[in-house]
């Protein structure tokens, strides 16, 4: 059990004309490896639930504990949490600032108080576990290309060796291309190494291909928490909060309807052929 | 955080205040800033304070908001009043507490001297909570053409002041997410001395810059893409025109300095009440 | 005539080290022809660095061609007396929503082009209302567009370009930056606008959902165009798309895999309804 949230309650401004309670008596529990997968639309308050994680926001109420430890307990060290609740925000490229990729890489485990040589060694396997290339070590990010840019900062964060790593829309603006590759590289880094990842998406093709466990976020509450295919089930409800399960989810509804004997629960294009070919040989 | 600076302190509502020509306040304003500092007397700030306080009332702007304003100057006020009361000597000896000594003069200067700073200050965030920064620019930028003649770039002047307006509150935004990706990677900004704070600052300032950057050439681009391409020949969607009610403000305002230059001139600096 | 029309288009820049010395020349558009049709609806696709941003800049005139020709409405883009006709007849929306709004108040930033071609305050008046009105975004008009969402500024945008009254608006990737809704929002409001205002369309993107109504496709790699033609006969080489970096929709996706084990189903399926149609047909045979 790596992290467990309480009646979590966050409101923004109290007191003012904007004041905005972002998030309801929260209660989640997120263990140790999970692939969780958080959606929500714009303003749903997915943002502000990740930003707890690694108490870069302090709850206005309620209780958080990572391994045991209630983060807001006195004396607790909160840039230790961030070593180990690595968070990479959307856009993450956007706070590239050294000269070369490799000592951007470095920032992370520098601020850990690291001897220059562990520092090295950590952005070195960082970097690996990115695929970034290694002819690009000594480039200045600015002179990378998109999806490179983004390695490079998610590297960044990987350097300090997290347990939990946070994702905020790891794929925004970038291509179809870049955007695959960005999220198998995502799913290789979860499968080689033992840490918990966190992806927050807006597309629910990507969630329902990668992770095993969804939670739904709607005006600062959970409103669903369950396997993708538990959650995409609840489609219609999805659908009243301006989301939507995946298309080939609707196609499977449909085909049922129109007298197809089909389960209606595949998520990803590959369990949705696998179904239909079924249908068809029985 | 950071996102909570707000820059213009615009207050909406609707009053004839608030629908006056921005060339008539920023005037207007000057006038009477003028007016402080053009007489010295008891009825010179009577009449003052009774025009300040009519023109508050007209604004529909609640007071405490303007009173608010003040905060920022209490620790300047305090000390203009301290150095006046102690330091003028002049006229009777008031109070004479060890070394300390309080002249009439001193304590008239010292109370003049807080109402001047307090006026100026009450009558020009009137302009900022009655103008919008918008309209604030295009009566800069009226008021400023004559000084096109001069080869002044005005009109750029202000299309860059406005712009800057649009993007405060943007930058302010992201130097907040910036701060917070540098401080999710265990970056320090609060300890240290100065020198490690500043140096502390390197990761968020370089992020900031590159993007201003990418911000403003993306803008210049968007601005050309709408057929931009400076004042000439541009038309405005909202050209400022002076109406009655902007005549009137004129008016009523040099009424007021008349009044004010004759006080000035004629009611001697000595009338006082002890 | 066409209204956008390129023929052996090239774009080249010149490549610098890092003291700035010119070390040789890049080039971005290879060779491109190009024939959108009054009122066509036209889509670019093409992986981030394919060079379809660069065309796109080219209809507009923000960049001119290094050879070859580029006409919009018949005007030639390096004509410099053309220059801002050119820019008035194809009107253009980029991909980050904050960067291009330049008022504070949203009536004034769409008020912004007119002022700029000298429209007198009256029509700019009418103009403006009309714009916001045809994006849905009338009573947003005295708010700061920094309180709008994504697609909401993209609206606003979009109608700081039709306020000018172009022929032609050229969209460079107006959706990349929009959560789904916000995409949802965009697409549908251009779609309206074609309807309404009969004003020719190019699309630059690369979410393949946006293009399937497209009357025609061009898929660019490397600063040429590889692959052309009808959304149906673009999505029916699905392989070929994905080497140049490209998605298909789902629904395309999912009948070329059904195709793979053995059903026989057409290809170039874009929509669900279609796939679920043709597996019925099979079913029932």
């Amino acid at each position: 059990m790596a992290i467990r949230l309480e009646k979590i309650n966050y409101i923004y401004s109290p007191g003012t004309a904007y004041e905005k309670h972002a998030l309801k008596d929260i209660d989640l529990e997120i263990p140790d490896g999970q692939f969780l997968g958080i959606i929500g639309h714009t303003g749903s308050g997915k943002s502000t639930l990740i930003q707890h994680l690694n108490g870069l926001i302090k709850a206005t109420s309620g209780k958080l504990y990572y391994n045991g430890e209630n983060i807001y307990d006195e004396g607790f060290n909160l840039t230790a949490l961030r070593s180990q609740v690595g968070l990479v925000f959307q856009y993450p490229e956007y706070q590239l600032f050294e000269a070369d990729v490799f000592t951007d890489v470095c920032f992370g485990p520098k601020n850990l108080g690291l001897s220059k040589e562990e520092c090295e060694i950590r952005a070195k396997e960082a970097l690996e576990l990115v695929g970034f290339p290694e002819k690009y070590y000594h480039q200045s990010p600015f002179e990378l290309s998109g999806g490179q840019k983004r390695r490079a900062a998610i590297a960044g964060v990987l350097a300090m060796r997290p347990k939990v790593l946070v994702l905020d829309e790891p794929t925004a603006g970038l291509d179809p291309k870049g955007r695959d590759e960005i999220l198998e590289q995502i799913r290789h880094l979860h499968e080689q190494t033992d840490m918990a990842v966190v992806l927050v998406s807006h597309s629910m093709e990507d969630i329902a291909k990668y992770v095993e466990r969804i939670i739904v976020m709607n005006r600062g509450e959970k409103m669903l928490d369950g396997t993708p295919k538990e959650v995409f089930s609840h489609y219609r409800e999805l659908e009243q909060v301006g989301l939507a399960a995946p298309q080939v989810t609707y196609i499977m509804h449909d085909l049922k309807e129109c007298g197809l004997p089909v389960r209606t629960d595949a998520t990803t294009i590959e369990e949705a052929a696998e179904e239909i070919m079924r249908s068809f040989h029985d | 955080m950071i996102r909570d600076i707000t820059i213009g302190q615009y207050y909406p509502a609707d009053s004839v205040i608030h629908r006056l020509d921005p060339r008539v306040k920023i005037v207007c304003t000057l006038l009477f800033l003028i007016s402080l500092f053009v007489q010295n007397s008891l009825l010179g700030y009577a009449i003052a304070t009774v025009f300040l306080f009519w023109v508050i009332h007209a604004s529909k702007v609640p007071l405490k908001f303007i009173l608010r304003g003040l905060k920022a100057i209490v620790i300047i006020l305090m000390f203009t009043v301290v150095m006046n009361l102690f330091l003028t000597t002049g006229g009777k000896e008031l109070v004479h507490i060890g070394f300390l000594h309080i002249y009439e003069k001193g304590l008239r200067t010292s109370v003049f001297m807080a109402v001047r700073l307090i006026y100026l200050i009450m009558g020009s965030s009137l302009m900022t909570f009655t103008t919008t920064p918008n309209a604030l620019t295009d009566g800069i930028e009226k008021l400023l053409h004559p000084l096109n003649k001069l080869h002044v770039p005005v009109h750029e002047v202000a299309m860059m002041m406005s712009i800057a307006l649009r993007f405060i509150p943007i930058l302010l935004e992201e130097t907040d997410k910036i701060m917070k990706a540098q401080i999710a990677r265990g970056a320090d900004l609060e300890s240290g001395n100065i020198i490690q704070r500043t140096k502390a600052m390197v990761p968020i300032l370089v992020p900031l810059f590159v993007s201003a950057f990418r911000r403003a050439n993306d803008l210049a681009m968007a601005m050309e893409a709408r057929c931009y391409n400076g004042g000439e020949g541009r038309t405005k969607m909202k050209p400022l025109v002076y109406r009655k009610r902007d005549r009137a403000a004129y008016g009523i305002t040099i009424l007021y300095m008349v009044v004010i230059v004759l006080v000035g001139r004629f009611v001697p600096f000595q009338i006082w009440i002890f | 005539m066409e209204m956008v029309q390129a023929k052996e288009l090239i774009y080249e820049y010149e490549k610098r080290d890092e003291e700035g010395n010119v070390i040789g020349m890049s080039r971005a558009i290879d060779g491109v022809d190009l024939d959108v049709l009054p009122g066509q609806f036209v889509a670019i696709l093409g992986h981030n660095g394919s060079g379809k941003s660069t065309l796109a800049k080219q209809i507009n005139a923000i960049l001119v061609p290094s050879g070859g020709t580029m006409w919009v409405d018949g005007r030639d883009t390096r004509d410099p007396d053309e220059l801002w006709n050119v820019r008035q007849s194809a009107g253009m929306v980029f991909q980050n929503p904050d960067n291009q709004i330049i008022g504070t108040v949203v009536e004034e930033d769409v008020g912004f082009g007119p002022e700029n071609l000298g429209v007198p305050t009256d029509e700019i008046w009418t103009r403006v209302e009309e714009s916001l009105k045809a994006v849905g975004m009338i009573e947003y008009r005295s708010h700061s567009p920094n309180k709008l969402s994504g697609g909401q500024k993209q609206r606003v945008a979009i109608a700081g370009v039709i306020a000018m009254e172009p022929k032609c608006i050229v969209l460079d990737e107006p959706t990349a930056m929009l959560d789904p809704n916000g995409r949802k929002d965009v697409i549908r409001t251009v779609q309206e606008l074609r309807k309404k205002k009969q004003v020719t369309v190019i699309l630059i993107t690369h979410y393949m959902e946006e293009v399937i109504d497209a009357d025609r496709v061009y898929v660019m790699d490397h600063g040429r165009v590889v692959m052309d033609g009808t959304p149906r006969e673009i999505f029916s080489r699905v392989e070929e798309l994905k080497q140049y970096g490209m998605d298909v929709p789902q629904a395309t996706m999912l009948a070329e895999e059904l195709r793979k084990r053995g059903l026989d189903l057409p290809r170039g399926i874009l929509h669900s309804e279609e796939l679920v149609e043709h597996i019925m047909a099979l079913k029932k045979r």
